[in-house]
């Protein structure tokens, strides 16, 4: 027998092989032909390198050469788990739902795993997600084992729910692909904080891949703080659809991982309908993170805002991609799009490209970038009041921030960025 | 309290600072006049320790200390204070908090206790109070979307939180109605100790009838050319700056 191969697009390939008749759904064959269409696109697709557009600014490489073991979801004693921001909490581990460490209670709509639901998710699962054109998308599709289904029927104000995803603290380097899918019927609304947290030493791969539908003026407040370990890599994608007057806010938190991928693609397909997407990225030594979405405009009188602020140490790079298509049917669209940097190292690097393609004629849409370094008056004003240099930076940094957070509406949401946020900082190199 | 001897500083390799020197006893008040251009402005931050203002010569002492040998943040820790001319903005940061994390930041290093959230209020309140400003003043970013005036206030205000032992007030005149002059000097005159003294740059007569200064110096092209008391400020606004340079 040859040596198994476990890094590469062969290592996971290899893997499914090997999985092919344990890995959930594997009676039903509608589950079978998504998971062997997606081997099929990703054997010959492989990890996108550089010389694919989308990917320029990011290389793969280091996910890629690095081999990866089948997850084993340990959950060490639950009661270390970080005390729970609201009521409701899902908990994953290593991609697999928790259902004896979450705290689910009772409510108007139900909160499963997707492993479980399986049966009841044919034409739901796979309905936004595109992996013929995403190679991670397939990867995700070709392994999923779990994820979260959530599911608000109409008129039903589904309130605050905690999705908090951990690492498990195995020394083997494992890589987990979660699925998670959001529905929220006409007028329904739900406020999900997400956070991804792991263990400093150990590197492996979170790949999630979120479909979120979001009907006739439902609204779905999405906030994700990514604190992942030092070592981990965390290379996810979601796909929204928001019909008729419907509301996607989106505020991703990028702080922790070696090299992350934050891919949002939304698709506005009903009048009136709406998205906030912004984030912040906290990056330092050799971190990579990339935010970039795709703004679908598919009907009349939609707006969209987006907002992205990134905090630059040490060698670290940052990248910023926006696309925002206007279909010709999606007049009086009003979109807006600004990304701003902050460079506290001559060694750390932003790439930006925004990218605007209109159809439509009646339009307003515009775009923005900013790179700066820290104001040296505001620095002076600061400490010529006693206030010592690192905090004064600190101070700075926050308020560069703040704006960005102070826009999330949502307490729990923004207290959990703030947390986030706060903890960060690094003395000047 | 200050003692400056033949200081001399350049700005992007220009000299500016062509040696100065100048003694604030304890106590004291002293006013620098001085046409636009003269150094002022970079006479008081070469003392709050701005980079970009080379010191090339001379020396400063602060009660004994090398002023210059230290950082912005010790000068400030040891009782230096700079009313800027032009207050910066600091959109995000919010004038409560900076003035809490000044303040305690300052106590910290000099050993003090901090002020918890409710004295630091308490303490912020009166002296917001005394300066007829609205508590509304604390809620907003520092200086953002302030008026000429209300900048030229809150930098008062920080002086009147921090307590400097040395205040340098640039222009802290320039641009208030009458009603909030007065109560700038009044600010400063509440200050007045035998160990409070300040250096108080302007170009108007107007303010020393409320800050009766203890000396006048006239600064032109970064020497101090002429020294005297409250009457020189007086004869200046008479006779302009033309006078002193024919004398000089
Ligand atoms: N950052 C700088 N770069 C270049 N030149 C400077 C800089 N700062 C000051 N100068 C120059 O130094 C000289 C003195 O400026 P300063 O601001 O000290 O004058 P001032 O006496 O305060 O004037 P004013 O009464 O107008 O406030 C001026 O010629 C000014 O142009
Ligand atoms: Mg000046």
């Amino acid at each position: 027998m040859n040596a198994a191969v476990n890094s590469g697009a062969e290592g996971f390939l290899h893997r499914f092989d090997g999985l092919r008749a344990r890995l959930p759904g594997t009676r039903m064959p509608w589950v079978q032909a998504l998971r062997e269409d997606a081997a099929t696109r990703f054997r010959s697709a492989g990890f996108p390198t550089r010389r694919v557009e989308a990917w320029k600014y990011t290389d793969l490489r280091p996910v890629s050469d690095a081999g990866f073991d089948e997850a084993l979801s340990i959950l060490g004693d639950s009661a270390d788990l970080p005390a729970p921001l609201c009521d409701r909490r899902a908990v994953f581990v290593d991609g697999r739902f928790r259902e004896d460490a979450s705290t689910l209670g009772s409510a108007e709509f139900a909160v499963d795993g997707l492993a479980q639901r399986l049966p009841q998710l044919e034409g739901r699962l796979g309905s936004l997600a595109r992996p013929q054109e995403e190679p991670l998308v397939a990867l995700n599709t070709m392994l999923f084992e779990d994820g979260l289904v959530v599911t608000v029927p109409a008129g039903v104000a589904g309130g605050l729910l905690e999705l908090a995803s951990f690492a498990s603290g195995s020394e083997r380097p494992a890589a987990f692909h979660p699925r998670h899918l959001i529905r929220l019927e006409a007028g329904a609304s739900l406020t999900i904080v997400e956070s991804a947290r792991g263990p400093a030493e150990t590197r492996y791969l979170h790949n999630p891949v979120f479909e979120i539908e979001v009907a006739e003026g439902a609204t779905l407040t999405h906030t994700r703080v990514q604190q992942e370990g030092a070592k981990a890599f965390q290379l996810g994608t979601i796909y929204a659809r928001v019909e008729a007057g419907g509301t996607y806010d989106n505020f991703t938190l990028n702080a922790g991982g070696r090299l992350v991928r934050n891919e949002i693609h939304v698709t506005l397909a009903g009048p009136r309908a709406t998205c906030h997407m912004n984030g912040a990225q906290l990056l330092r030594h050799g971190q990579h993170a990339d935010t970039t979405t795709f703004l679908d405009h598919a009907a009349p009188d939609c707006a969209s805002r987006q907002t992205y602020k990134t905090v630059l140490s040490g060698k670290s790079r940052g990248v910023f991609q926006g696309k925002i298509h206007v279909h010709q049917v999606a007049q009086r669209t009003d979109g807006y799009q600004m990304n701003q940097a902050l460079l506290l190292s001559p060694d750390a690097e932003i790439d930006s490209k925004p990218q605007l393609e209109i159809y439509a004629d009646d339009v307003k849409c515009s775009h923005g970038a900013t790179v700066g370094a820290l104001d040296a008056e505001q620095l002076f004003y600061l400490r010529a009041r006693g206030i010592p240099e690192e905090a004064a930076r600190s101070m700075l940094v926050q308020a560069f921030l703040a704006e960005a957070i102070e826009g999330v509406a949502d307490a729990t949401s923004r207290a959990a960025l703030e947390a986030a946020v706060s903890g960060w900082w690094e003395p000047a190199a | 309290m200050l003692k400056i001897e033949g200081l001399t500083a350049e700005v992007e390799g220009k000299p500016i600072l062509k040696g100065i020197d100048l003694e604030v006893p304890d106590g004291e008040i002293h006013a620098i006049m001085g046409p636009n251009g003269s150094g002022k402005s970079t006479l008081s931050y070469v003392l709050a320790g701005r980079d970009g203002y080379e010191v090339t010569g001379g020396t400063a002492h602060f009660n004994g200390v090398d002023l210059l040998g230290l950082e912005p943040e010790e000068r400030a820790a040891i009782g230096v204070f700079l009313a800027f001319q032009y207050p910066v903005e600091l959109p995000g940061v919010g004038n409560a908090n900076f003035l809490r994390t000044a303040l305690n930041a300052q106590r910290r290093a000099r050993g003090e206790g901090e002020l918890d959230a409710m004295q630091f209020l308490k303490a912020a309140r009166a002296r917001l109070k005394e300066l007829q400003m609205s508590e509304e003043m604390l809620k907003r970013g520092v200086n953002v979307g302030f008026s000429g005036g209300e900048k030229k206030r809150n930098e008062v205000l920080q002086m009147a939180l921090l307590r400097p032992k040395l205040a340098i007030l640039d222009e802290t005149d320039s641009g208030l109605d009458i009603d909030a002059l007065k109560i700038v000097a009044d600010g400063v005159n509440a200050l007045r100790a035998p160990e409070f003294s300040s250096l108080v740059i302007t170009h108007y007569q107007r303010l020393l009838d409320y800050i009766v200064p203890d000396r006048v110096h006239v600064l032109m092209a970064g020497r101090i050319v002429k020294s005297g008391g409250p009457e020189l400020a007086k004869e200046l606004e008479a006779t302009g700056y033309a006078s002193v340079q024919a004398a000089a």
